[in-house]
Parts: C-alpha cells; sequence; structure tokens
C-alpha cells in the first residue's frame, strides 16, 4: 500500500495524458478531451458534495455560463482565447456568487432545489434569449483558439489543430486541478470538510458556515466556469442543454461513480463513464437503460464509488500481508 | 383589455392542467411528506400509467367502458411496481444520505424511459375519450369538452377523498403521524416500514392514475416523464413539500402562471415559473402551506 501510494499517480496521468495524440487516432484525442474537460468539471463539483457536503443539483449552470461566456467573446467580439478562457471562470463566479448567496441560506433537499432552480433559469434564458445566445438552436462554429505556435513545439509540429487543442486542455486542466487540490489542502479545506462534519459545532467554534460555504460555492462555480468554457470549443458550438438538468445529474453520477471520498475520485469517474459511454453506444442506443444500472449497482455494492472500492481493497491486501 | 371569453378559455385551461398536476404532485408531496424522499421517478410512473392504459384499451377494443377499465387497470398496475420497488430496493436506502436515494430514483427513470421505447417504441400514441364524454357544450362563449369538465370535478373530488382520509381515518392519522415523528410512531408500536410500502404504493397509484386519465388529452409520447416531474417539482415546492392542501394551491398557481404567463411574456413563460419557484424557496424554503422541516 505505501508503495502503491508514493507512486506519483497525477504526474503519470498528465504525461500519459499528453502521449495520447501520439497514437494518431483523432478518435482517442476526442475522447480524451472530453474525459480531460469532464474531468474537471466533475472534481469541481466534488468540492461542494465530497469537501463541503453541499449537494448541488444545479452544477450545469455555471459550465453553461462559461462555455457562452467564451464561445460568445470568441465567436461574436474575435476577443483571444487568453482573454475569453478566464473570462468564463470570471462570470461563473459572478453568477456562483449571486445565486449561491440564496442557496446558502437553505439546507439540505431545499439547497439542492434551489440550485436545480436557478440553473433551469440559466438554462430558459439560454433557450429563449435567441439574440445573445442562439436560443435553441444554440451557438454553432465556435472557433479554436489560434493555436499556430504549437506548430513550432518539438514533437507537436505535426499534429492536428484538435491535437493542438487537446494538449492545450491537458495542460489548463491540469493546472486548474493543481490548483484544486491546493485549495483542499489548505485551512481553508479544513474548514470545509469541519463544516461538512458537523455544521452546528463549526458555527460553535466560530466558522461563519454560511461565509464558507457561499466561498466554496463561488470557486466551485469558477472552476465548471472554466470546464465549460473548454468545453464549448470542444464541442464546436455551444447549445442550451449544456446548463439542463440531466447535465448537472450526469455529472453528479461521475462524481459519485469516482468516489466522493477521493480528490482524483470524480476525475475516475468522468474517465470510466465517457469511455464506457463511447463502447456501450456503439453496440446499443439504450445507454441511458445501462447508465441507471450501473448507477443502482455503485449506490447498493459499492457506495464509495470506483476510488473507494479500489482504496478499501488495497487496505485489505495490506493489512493480510502485514499479519 | 383583451376578449374577456378569451381570458375564461385561457384560465380554465390552466385549471383543467392544474387538476391533472394536482393528481400527480399530491403523490410526489405525500412520498416526500412520509418517506422524505424526493422520487424523482414518480413522473416515469405517470408515464407508464399512460401507456398501461392505451394497452388496455388496445386489447380491450372500443368497448363503452374500456377506458375505465384501462384506467384502473394502469392504476393499479403501477401501484403494484411502486411497492415491488419499495420493498425490493429502495428500503435499503432509508438509512443512507438522501442523494443516494435522490440517484436510485434518477436511475429508475433512466431504466424506464429506455424500458417503454423497448416496448412501445418511440411514435406518438394516443387514446380517444370514452364514449359518454366525447363531446362539448358550451359556456360563456368557449368550447369546453365533458372530459374537461371530469377532470375539473374530479380533481377537487380527490382532494375531498384525500383529505378526509388523512383526517378521518386511522390510516391517515398514522400517515400524518409519520410525517411529523417517525421514531416516535415507531416506538409506539407502529409497523412503519408496512406504512412507507403503503404510502409508496399509494403514491404510485396517484401517479398510475394521473397517466391513464391524461392520455384522452395529451399524446403519449418519450420525454413525457421528465416533462411532468419538472412540473410536479415546481407545483410541491410552491406550495410546500409535503403539504396536502400546499400541493393543491400550488397545482392552481402553476396552471394559472402557466397559462397567463404566455400570454403576457410568450417567449419567457418557462422562465417565469421557474423564477417563481426560486422566489418562493427564498422567501419560504418550505413553501407557501408547508411547516418548516424539523432538522
Amino acid at each position: 500500500m505505501s508503495g502503491l501510494r508514493r507512486i506519483p499517480w497525477a504526474p503519470l496521468a498528465v504525461v500519459v495524458a499528453l502521449l495520447v495524440p501520439a497514437a494518431g487516432s483523432r478518435f482517442y484525442t476526442f475522447v480524451a478531451t472530453d474525459v480531460a474537460i469532464l474531468a474537471l468539471f466533475a472534481v469541481s463539483l466534488n468540492l461542494l458534495l465530497g469537501y463541503t457536503g453541499l449537494v448541488s443539483f444545479g452544477h450545469a449552470a455555471y459550465f453553461g455560463i462559461g462555455a457562452y461566456t467564451t464561445g460568445i467573446l470568441m465567436k461574436k467580439a474575435a476577443i483571444p482565447f487568453v482573454l475569453a478562457f478566464p473570462a468564463a471562470g470570471v462570470l461563473a463566479a459572478i453568477f456562483a456568487l449571486v445565486f449561491g448567496f440564496f442557496c446558502v441560506r437553505l439546507t439540505k433537499i431545499y439547497f439542492a432545489m434551489l440550485t436545480l432552480a436557478f440553473a433551469q433559469i440559466v438554462w430558459a434564458i439560454c433557450f429563449k434569449w435567441n439574440d445573445v445566445t442562439g436560443g435553441e438552436q444554440g451557438m454553432p462554429e465556435i472557433p479554436y483558439p489560434d493555436l499556430a505556435w504549437m506548430e513550432r513545439l518539438p514533437l507537436a509540429g505535426q499534429l492536428r489543430t484538435s491535437d493542438h487543442f487537446y494538449l492545450l486542455t491537458v495542460v489548463l486542466v491540469a493546472a486548474c486541478l493543481w490548483l484544486l487540490r491546493r485549495i483542499v489542502g489548505s485551512p481553508f479545506g479544513r474548514i470545509l470538510t469541519t463544516i461538512r462534519e458537523n455544521p452546528e459545532r463549526a458555527e460553535f467554534i466560530g466558522v461563519n458556515v454560511r461565509r464558507w460555504e457561499l466561498f466554496a460555492f463561488v470557486i466551485a462555480g469558477a472552476f465548471a466556469g472554466l470546464a465549460g468554457g473548454l468545453f464549448g470549443i470542444f464541442n464546436r458550438g455551444v447549445f442550451p442543454d449544456f446548463a439542463y438538468w440531466s447535465k448537472s445529474s450526469e455529472v453528479l453520477i461521475m462524481t459519485i461513480l469516482g468516489g466522493i471520498g477521493h480528490f482524483y475520485g470524480p476525475a475516475v469517474g468522468a474517465l470510466v463513464l465517457l469511455v464506457l459511454n463511447q463502447q456501450i453506444t456503439s453496440y446499443t442506443e439504450y445507454w441511458p437503460f445501462i447508465l441507471g444500472t450501473i448507477l443502482i449497482v455503485l449506490l447498493f455494492v459499492f457506495p464509495g464509488g470506483i476510488v473507494g472500492a479500489l482504496d478499501a481493497a488495497a487496505r485489505r491486501l495490506t493489512r493480510v500481508r502485514r499479519a | 383589455m383583451p376578449d374577456p371569453s378569451f381570458l375564461f378559455a385561457q384560465s380554465l385551461s390552466g385549471l383543467t392542467a392544474a387538476m391533472f398536476l394536482f393528481l400527480i404532485a399530491s403523490g410526489l408531496s405525500l412520498i416526500f411528506g412520509v418517506l422524505r424522499v424526493l422520487n424523482f421517478a414518480h413522473g416515469s410512473f405517470y408515464m407508464l400509467g399512460a401507456y398501461l392504459a392505451f394497452q388496455t384499451v388496445q386489447s380491450l377494443g372500443r368497448g363503452p367502458s374500456s377506458f375505465w377499465w384501462a384506467v384502473a387497470g394502469a392504476a393499479v398496475g403501477v401501484a403494484v411496481l411502486g411497492g415491488l420497488v419499495e420493498r425490493l430496493l429502495l428500503r435499503h436506502l432509508y438509512g443512507k444520505e438522501e442523494l443516494y436515494q435522490l440517484l436510485f430514483t434518477y436511475a429508475l427513470v433512466l431504466i424506464v424511459s429506455d424500458a417503454a421505447k423497448v416496448f412501445w417504441g418511440t411514435q406518438q400514441l394516443s387514446v380517444s375519450r370514452p364514449p359518454g364524454l366525447a363531446g362539448a357544450f358550451r359556456l360563456f362563449g368557449t368550447l369546453v369538452p365533458y372530459y374537461n369538465l371530469f377532470i375539473l370535478l374530479l380533481g377537487p373530488g380527490i382532494a375531498f377523498a384525500f383529505w378526509l382520509g388523512l383526517n378521518r381515518t386511522r390510516a391517515g392519522r398514522l400517515i400524518r403521524a409519520a410525517a411529523l415523528d417517525r421514531e416516535m410512531l415507531g416506538a409506539l408500536g407502529v409497523n412503519v416500514s408496512r406504512l412507507y410500502t403503503g404510502v409508496f404504493v399509494l403514491g404510485s397509484f396517484l401517479a398510475g392514475l394521473g397517466g391513464a386519465l391524461v392520455t384522452p388529452v395529451k399524446t403519449i409520447v418519450p420525454g413525457m416523464d421528465v416533462e411532468i416531474i419538472v412540473e410536479a417539482f415546481i407545483v410541491v415546492v410552491i406550495g410546500g413539500l409535503g403539504s396536502f392542501w400546499g400541493t393543491f394551491l400550488g397545482a392552481l398557481i402553476y396552471g394559472q402562471v402557466l397559462s397567463f404567463g404566455i400570454l403576457i411574456f410568450p417567449r419567457f413563460s418557462i422562465f417565469s415559473v421557474f423564477a417563481l419557484m426560486a422566489v418562493v424557496l427564498i422567501l419560504r424554503p418550505w413553501g407557501l402551506l408547508g411547516r418548516p422541516l424539523k432538522s
């Protein structure tokens, strides 16, 4: 176990991810980009779900806001990616601040429902505001960022534009995950865990629960927005569905599937779910049926998610070895 | 000022929609009030009710009473299914976090929606109105189908029966007690687990009944499950989760806001109901007629 722990998994994963375009398959790059972006989305949700104990059922709102921000800035105002990408995080954070201000005043199921209501409002606006968001039709043809400079890089010169964008995505997602990892490891992260474990007690020892919850909500929203900004470009278009509640539940499932008790659990969940989706949809159109079944098995048999189950298995192994 | 008969027609259509919503939402609210489970699959049960009714009408032929048999059969069939789901699966999740129960019912939504596609395909299906209620009459210049009148009367009828059941029977008293303090009820020697099954069956019955009754008015299509569950959520949130009259009031408000919202700002009618839900949650999270949850 200690040997397993000493392996630097995260840098290893980044290196492997950077090697994916070398396989030369358009399809692998496509799936890998999808996984990288949704991994960030899921990990940002877990800041609320796993670390603070807040069940947000409307996390897609911030993903959608980020996607529309980057998309509109790049397509309609021709603003370069360097500015349009951070703008996604900033705008998502502002919305998260406003919505979160009301949401953190509620507890448990009511919190979940208010986040859902706000997300549906965002969706309804995106769906109907034709002049700005393109309405129901969405906004196709978001341009790729200008990545011509990558052609001068060693090894990456011969690759396609989608590969270049993928490399950029991996670097940005890795940076965001590193930041998030720092955040949950900081004293602030400890406060969130305290709130999750016992909000009343946290209040007693002088923690302003609502304010820290709001802070967590804003950070989670900002990173979801950044993920959305990348996703709009990757998807070659932004659509109202990005903010719809089914998207929120999708990311919830990824997070639970991977395991909310571990920082990288949700990223593993994103990987497994998306790869499964690709595999299964090539055999059958009934993916929701399979997903529902997976979900039920998960809830009843592996409530700790994949990483939780692996961790428990590894622990049992070491105990056997020691004894 | 628009034509008053038009306004009347508009509000009548809102009222009819409200009665259907009440049927669905009351089951959802009842299950939440007692089991504390927000049942996403309630809309799926509604959809199954509709498909089962269609299937029964198909196999019984166009007899004068086949529609009513279909309604009864669908409601009972869905109730049995609900009972099985509660007994075999859901009950093992009661002790766990709310999120797990929520995701479980969401998994049911996914499974049922695909299963319905396998059995009934994706085309639109419809059921004609029962022979006795096929006509229509004129009221203040508006054509009102007899079937809609039947629904308008049935809604308050069921509400009244429900109220009587909750307030005048032993089972109703137990249900109200379970909603307030289930541990104490268990300590007093009541079989709470059987009560839970009963409530889930009753809620599913109402969903199936609503689904079967809506078939002459709406076409049966995949996706009707998600559509209704979103609406029913809004209704119970506005009225108050677990509050009986709150659900009734919420359904009335929702019906009117939707049918008049379309007139006032046609493009933002969906927006108006979600905004209403958010405002209620901010000002009175427990809903207009609900009570704050004990923590």
